[in-house]
């Protein structure tokens, strides 16, 4: 009796028309696509993006050379060269980050105790030389300084869960 | 006979080839977006949307990227043979079209054996693969197409039973006669679908199986022989056959919808009362024509994509055992119940 349930059922393509029915079901609905140039979906405070080295209000570099990223990087991404500047405070020569090693763990971030090193929002970006993404001190500075608006905003609508 | 006459014959039917064919060769572009805009919707994407209004110049982005690439010819290819068969593909998906009819008197060539050509001219389209796949040199596109020819020899069988159905039920292998003998009273219960289910949903499927398209895609297998029989095809040569397999979609699409769904005609035909036919317009569409026909060929290319985005690739011997144990089986059984039916004059499609 049950061999001829199935022997019908299959003769009648019974499970053929249920998958039918789902994608059927799914031509109506809702898409999820995102038109990425033209829309773009909205990234978290702590999204790990391209790196920078924050600046103190009054222009004074953060980072003070303690070397816990360096040290806590996974990867070994980065590299750090210190010496004692004129005013005797600890200052980096050398601060680089090979974007091509770094996995964007953010434990850099995280270790830094005085918030220098961040990751920023900023996805989109690209190198069309060898060495384009092998951040220097200078380069990590730069990028900073021009979104230390955005930077300071997502770190402090972060805060409250720190 | 003068040579003036000739000329202008040669000149008119290439004109009305062309007037057949050139919209064919649209058709196929633009079913290539439908397949990809349909499939997006079901896999809950959109599909192509940058080229064009709703990604409308696609198919010709694509068209002339296949133009202009390369085609490479591996060196160990039988070189005439790797050129003529997609040629060969083409040519056999192209020519059965002389005899589809569009429309009452819109057909090409009213040929009395219409049916018995169709089959013949789409069965040539197999050497085609076949021939590319040995003149390849590869093992996938040999393996390819060994596959596909088994497979289109265990389907054209069950394929040519169920056109036999048909044909007791027409009476004729004119393919105009088939569509006009479902003419009636009753409009869509007048056509073949009814009495000659089984043999439809056979000719449907087998069709797909033909058309070597997906559930019945072992030719191509991307998973286990890379692309099958045009693995080694590339540039033109590769549009060729991909031209080849939408026409041939399109052609057993065409097919079906006179076979079994009345052509040209109306659904409403025999319904519909003289005064409503002769509102302007509402008259026209309501009306049998070649509208009708082509509304048909889209649900069955809307079928095939649908199942693309559906069902699974079947296994090889599935494949077998359902062409040659279950198919042939129901259209053999389906021939004897028809012959039995339109000897018993049963209404409303073999009556008076």
């Amino acid at each position: 009796m049950q061999g001829l349930a199935r022997f019908f059922k299959s003769l009648f393509l019974f499970e053929l028309m249920k998958g039918l029915s789902i994608t059927g079901k799914h031509l109506f609905a809702r898409k999820f696509t995102l038109h990425y140039p033209d829309e773009k979906a909205p990234i978290s405070p702590r999204f790990r993006g391209l790196h920078a080295l924050r600046r103190y209000p009054n222009g004074e570099e953060r980072c003070i050379a303690c070397k816990l990223c360096e040290v806590v990087c996974p990867a070994l991404a980065i590299t750090i060269e210190s010496e004692q500047r004129e005013d005797g405070t600890r200052r980096t020569t050398r601060y680089d980050i090979d974007l091509t090693k770094c996995i964007f763990c953010g434990f850099c971030e995280e270790s830094c105790p005085v918030d220098s090193i961040v990751e920023t929002g900023i996805y989109e970006y690209h190198g069309e030389v060898r060495g384009d993404l092998y951040m220097t001190k200078e380069k990590l500075l730069a990028i900073g300084d021009k979104y230390e608006k955005d930077i300071a905003a997502a770190r402090a609508e972060d805060s409250p869960y720190r | 006979m003068n040579i003036y006459h000739d000329y202008q014959r040669y000149i008119d039917t290439t004109f009305y080839v062309l007037v057949v064919i050139i919209p064919l060769f649209v058709a196929v572009a633009y079913t290539t977006w439908l397949e990809r805009k349909v499939i997006g919707a079901m896999q809950v994407r959109i599909g192509p949307r940058t080229v064009g209004f709703h990604g409308l110049l696609q198919p010709w982005a694509d068209m002339f990227k296949l133009i202009f690439k390369e085609i490479i010819i591996p060196e160990k290819a039988n070189k005439v043979l790797f050129v003529i068969a997609p040629v060969i593909t083409l040519v056999s998906a192209v020519a059965a079209w002389a005899v589809i009819p569009f429309d009452a008197k819109l057909v090409l060539s009213e040929l009395n054996a219409g049916l018995l050509y169709v089959l013949a001219a789409t069965s040539v389209g197999v050497y085609g693969v076949i021939i590319a796949g040995w003149a390849s040199n590869s093992k996938y596109a040999l393996l390819g197409a060994m596959r596909s020819a088994a497979q289109i020899v265990a389907y054209e069988i069950a394929m040519g039973f169920a056109l036999v159905g048909v044909l007791m039920a027409a009476g004729s292998m004119n393919l105009g006669e088939i569509v006009t003998a479902q003419k009636g009273a009753y409009g869509f219960l007048n056509w073949y679908w009814l009495p000659l289910l089984p043999l439809f949903v056979v000719y449907f499927i087998s069709g797909v199986a033909e058309t070597n398209r997906a559930p019945f895609d072992v030719a191509e297998g991307e998973s286990e022989i890379v692309a099958g029989f045009h693995v080694e095809y590339s540039g033109m040569t590769f549009a060729v056959f991909f031209l080849a397999e939408y026409a041939n979609m399109i052609l057993i699409s065409a097919l079906a919808s006179i076979m079994f769904l009345g052509g040209w005609l109306s659904p409403l035909d025999g319904w519909l009362s003289q005064e409503i036919l002769a509102i302007p317009v509402i008259g026209w569409l309501l009306g049998s024509g070649m509208h009708w026909f082509l509304i048909k060929i889209l649900f069955f290319i809307f079928l095939y994509l649908w199942f693309r985005a559906t069902f699974p690739r079947y296994r090889y011997d599935q494949i077998m055992r359902l062409g040659w144990k279950v198919f042939i089986p129901i259209t053999l059984v389906w021939i004897v119940v028809v012959g039995g039916l339109v000897l018993g004059k049963v209404s409303p499609w073999w009556g008076a």
